[in-house]
C-alpha cells in the first residue's frame, strides 16, 4: 500500500535526512521524499497498519530534523 | 514571503547593521564582547537550539551543530588569542543564515511559478437545480452522467461530451497550444481547458479522479519522485560528505600538532584548530543538494507549459541521451485520417469527377466514402441518385442523373470492360466509370502532418543521428512519405509484433550504453513497444488514458515538433545539473584544499560556501525558462 503525506522541511538536505529516517522506519517499505512538491510517499510493509507506522515515522523525521512536520 | 522568511530577513538585516556598528565602535574588553555576543545571539539562537537538540537526539552530524561548532571555536580562540575578532563567527552564523534565506525563498518562489503552471485543476462545477438556478458543488461528487454547466471564462471541471452550446476553449494549460479550439454539440471536452465565450452544457463521461486534469496533474506531482542517476549520485554524495569532511577537520586539528609536538617544534595549536573549524563552515552539501532536484523540477515544470509532460526526473536525464528516435507512422508523422490527395480526370473536369463519385458514394459506410464526402461538402444537392448498388470487394456502382456512375477499384473496371491505367500516386485509387467508359481515377492517402518535415529536420539539428520509421503500411507508401520526409531508415509492413522485434534490434545496433532510443507513438495500439524501448513518446494524449500509462514522456497534442522541443529542454536540464555538479564540487574542494593549508580563512569559506549556493540555485532556475 502506498501513501502520500505533505511534510513541511526548510532545507533540501534535511528533506533527504528525513527519508533515509522513515525508510528505517519498521513497516516502511519504502519511503520517498520530495523537497520540490513538499511530499513524503511511503509505501507500507504487508500487513502494517498505515497509522501507526506514520507515527513512528514523523517521530523518527523529528529526531534527524527538528524543525520538520509530516502531516498526517 | 512568508511569515518565518520575513521574520529572518529582519534578523539578517539588523545582525548586519550591528556589526558594521561594532566595527567602527571604539569598544574594548568586556562591553565588546557583550555586545558581539548579543549580536551572535540575535542571528545564531535557532542554530544553537537545533544544534542542541541534534545533540539530545544523537545527531552528530547535523549542520546546525557542526556551524555551531565553527562558531563557538572561533569565539573561543578570540578569547584564548585575546585579539578579539568575534567578527569572524558572527559573519559565518550570518552569511549561514543568508544562504538559508536566500535558498527558502528561491525554493519557494520557483514552487509556487510551477504550482502556478499546473493551476489547471478546477475547484467546482455547476449543476442546474430544477428551478434553473446553478449550485456549485465540489467537482469529486459529480457522477458519471450528470449534465454539468460550464459557463464562460470558467475551467471544464470533468471530461464529458457537450450536450448543447457552441464556444472557443482555450487548451493552452494542458498543450502550450495557443489557438483556441472550436467546440459545438456533441463534441469531446477535456476537464483542464478554459471555455472562453459560449455557454456549455456537459454530460459528463468520467469521474473527477479520472478526468484528464487530474490524471495531469498527478502525474506531474509524482513525476519529481522518480528521481533520477544525478539525484541519487548527489543523495550518495551528501551522506559521505558530511562525514568525511568532518573527519577530515578531527584529522586537520589533531595530527599536525602533535607530530609538531612529537619533533619538538611549537604545536601551534591555536592555528590548526582554526584551520579545523574552517572545514566544518564548509562541511554542508547544501549548494548541490538544492540544486539538483530544483533544476528537474523546474526542467518538468517548464516542459509540461509546453504540453509535454515527463512522467519523472530520470526520463528527462534519459530523454537527454537520445540519440536515436524511432517513428510509427500513421497517427504519429501522419494525420491517420484519409483525405482526397489527387484528382486526376480523363474526360471531364476535377469537379464534376469528385462531384460523381460522392453521388455514389452518399449511402456508404466505408471510411473512403467518408473521405469522399469530406473532399466536396455540397454533396446534397438536388441531383438524383437512384440505383445505388454496392458490390463487395469491388466498389459501388449509381444512376445519376441518368448516367450509370461506377466508383470502385480496378477489379471493377476490368468487370465493366472499362480501360483503366495505374496511377504514379500512392495511395488507394479510386476508378471512376461514365456509362462504361473510364472517366479518371481519385487518389485518397493519409496526410503527413504540417509539422512532420520540420520536426524531423529539428531533432536531426539538435544531435540526434538516427530517425527510424516503422509501419504496418505498404511499402512504396512507407518510403514515400520516408523521402519526403527525409528518414534516415524505414521498415514497412510490419505486424505489431514485428514492431516490437525491430526496436530491440535497434536497440542492440546502439554504440554505447548511455545512448538511448526513443519511440514516439500515437500511444493506443503501440503500447508494447512504448514500454520496450528506452523512453516511450506517445502523442496526442488528450483524453487518451492508454498512452498516459504507457509513455513515460506524453505529448498533449499532435505535433511532432514537441519531440524536439522535450529534447531540447532536458538536454538545457541536464547540462544545467552537470555545471552545478562540478562547479559546487570543485569550488568546496578548492576550499576545504585553501583552508587546510591556511590560505583560505572562515571568511573565505562562508563567502564560497553561501556563493556556490546561491549561484547554482539561481542556474537551477533557469531550467525554467
Amino acid at each position: 500500500m502506498k501513501k502520500n503525506y505533505k511534510i513541511e522541511v526548510d532545507c533540501a538536505n534535511c528533506a533527504n535526512k528525513m527519508e533515509e529516517a522513515a525508510s528505517k522506519t519498521p513497516g516502511v517499505k519504502e519511503a520517498s521524499v520530495n523537497f520540490m512538491t513538499l511530499k513524503m510517499k511511503v509505501e507500507f510493509e504487508e500487513g502494517a497498519d498505515p497509522a501507526a507506522v506514520m507515527e513512528e515515522v514523523r517521530k523518527n523525521c523529528k529526531k534527524v530534523e527538528s524543525d520538520c512536520e509530516v502531516f498526517l | 514571503m512568508s511569515q518565518k522568511q520575513k521574520k529572518n530577513l529582519i534578523r539578517i538585516i539588523i545582525a548586519a547593521v550591528m556589526t558594521i556598528l561594532l566595527h567602527f565602535l571604539p569598544v574594548e574588553g568586556a562591553p565588546r564582547f557583550i555586545l558581539y555576543m548579543i549580536t551572535y545571539l540575535i542571528i545564531g539562537y535557532d542554530i544553537l537550539i537545533k544544534a542542541f537538540q541534534g545533540i539530545k537526539n544523537r545527531q552528530p552530524l547535523d549542520e546546525s551543530l557542526l556551524m555551531t561548532i565553527a562558531t563557538l571555536g572561533a569565539i573561543a580562540l578570540a578569547l584564548y588569542t585575546k585579539s578579539g575578532d568575534y567578527a569572524e563567527a558572527i559573519a559565518v552564523m550570518l552569511f549561514y543564515q543568508i544562504g538559508e534565506w536566500f535558498q527558502s525563498y528561491a525554493v519557494g518562489k520557483s514552487r509556487k511559478n510551477i504550482a502556478d503552471l499546473m493551476d489547471i485543476a478546477p475547484d467546482h462545477a455547476n449543476i442546474e437545480t430544477e428551478n434553473g438556478q446553478l449550485e456549485q458543488v465540489d467537482p469529486d461528487d459529480v457522477e458519471i452522467g450528470t449534465v454539468i454547466v460550464v459557463q464562460p471564462g470558467e475551467r471544464v471541471p470533468i471530461d464529458g461530451i457537450i450536450v448543447s452550446g457552441t464556444s472557443s476553449l482555450n487548451t493552452s494549460a494542458l498543450t502550450g497550444e495557443s489557438l483556441p479550439r472550436d467546440v459545438k454539440e456533441g463534441d469531446e471536452v477535456i476537464s483542464g481547458c478554459i471555455n472562453l465565450n459560449g455557454l456549455l452544457k456537459v454530460e459528463t463521461t468520467k469521474e473527477f479522479g479520472e478526468s484528464t486534469a487530474s490524471k495531469v496533474l498527478e502525474l506531474i506531482e509524482d513525476a519529481s519522485s522518480r528521481k533520477s542517476r544525478s539525484e541519487n549520485f548527489i543523495t550518495k554524495f551528501a551522506r559521505v560528505y558530511t562525514p568525511a569532511v568532518v573527519g577530515a577537520a578531527l584529522a586537520l586539528a589533531l595530527l599536525p600538532p602533535l607530530v609538531l609536538l612529537m619533533l619538538g617544534k611549537d604545536p601551534a595549536w591555536g592555528t590548526w584548530i582554526y584551520r579545523a573549524l574552517t572545514f566544518l563552515v564548509i562541511s554542508c552539501p547544501c549548494a548541490l543538494v538544492v540544486s539538483i532536484p530544483l533544476s528537474f523540477f523546474a526542467g518538468i515544470g517548464s516542459a509540461s507549459r509546453q504540453g509535454v509532460l515527463v512522467k519523472g526526473s530520470n526520463y528527462l536525464e534519459t530523454l537527454s541521451e537520445t540519440k536515436t528516435v524511432v517513428f510509427d507512422k500513421t497517427g504519429t508523422l501522419t494525420k491517420g485520417v484519409f483525405e482526397v490527395t489527387a484528382i486526376h480526370p480523363e474526360i471531364v473536369d476535377e469537379d464534376t469527377l469528385l462531384h460523381l463519385a460522392a453521388h455514389v458514394e452518399r449511402y456508404s459506410k466505408h471510411p473512403i466514402a467518408n473521405s469522399l464526402r469530406k473532399a466536396y461538402p455540397n454533396e446534397a444537392d438536388d441531383c438524383s441518385v437512384e440505383d445505388v448498388n454496392e458490390i463487395s470487394g469491388h466498389g459501388i456502382t449509381a444512376r445519376v442523373n441518368g448516367q450509370t456512375i461506377a466508383v470502385g477499384n480496378d477489379k471493377l473496371m476490368n468487370k465493366l470492360g472499362a480501360k483503366w491505367h495505374e496511377c504514379h500516386k500512392h495511395g488507394t485509387i479510386l476508378h471512376v466509370a461514365i456509362d462504361g467508359e473510364y472517366a479518371g481515377h481519385i487518389v485518397i492517402s493519409d496526410v503527413i502532418k504540417e509539422n512532420s518535415k520540420q520536426a524531423i529536420a529539428e531533432l536531426k539539428k539538435n544531435g540526434i543521428r538516427e530517425t527510424v520509421m516503422l509501419t504496418g503500411d505498404l511499402k512504396e507508401v512507407a518510403e514515400s512519405v520516408a523521402s519526403e520526409l527525409k528518414l534516415d531508415k524505414v521498415y514497412s509492413e510490419l505486424l505489431p509484433q514485428d514492431k516490437v522485434a525491430k526496436v530491440e534490434e535497434l536497440l542492440k545496433q546502439k554504440r554505447s550504453e548511455k545512448e538511448a532510443l526513443a519511440f514516439v507513438g500515437d500511444g493506443i495500439n503501440d503500447a508494447p513497444v512504448l514500454s520496450r524501448a528506452d523512453i516511450g513518446i506517445a502523442m496526442g494524449a488528450m483524453g487518451s488514458d492508454a498512452a498516459i500509462e504507457a509513455a513515460d514522456v506524453v505529448l498533449m497534442d499532435d505535433d511532432p515538433l514537441k519531440i524536439s522541443t522535450a529534447v531540447r529542454i532536458s538536454r538545457k536540464c541536464l547540462r544545467i545539473v552537470k555545471e552545478n555538479i562540478w562547479f559546487a564540487i570543485g569550488i568546496k574542494l578548492a576550499c576545504l584544499v585553501l583552508g587546510a593549508f591556511g590560505v583560505a580563512n572562515m571568511w573565505f569559506a562562508i563567502f564560497a560556501d553561501v556563493g556556490v549556493m546561491i549561484l547554482a540555485v539561481l542556474n537551477a532556475i533557469r531550467c525554467m525558462f
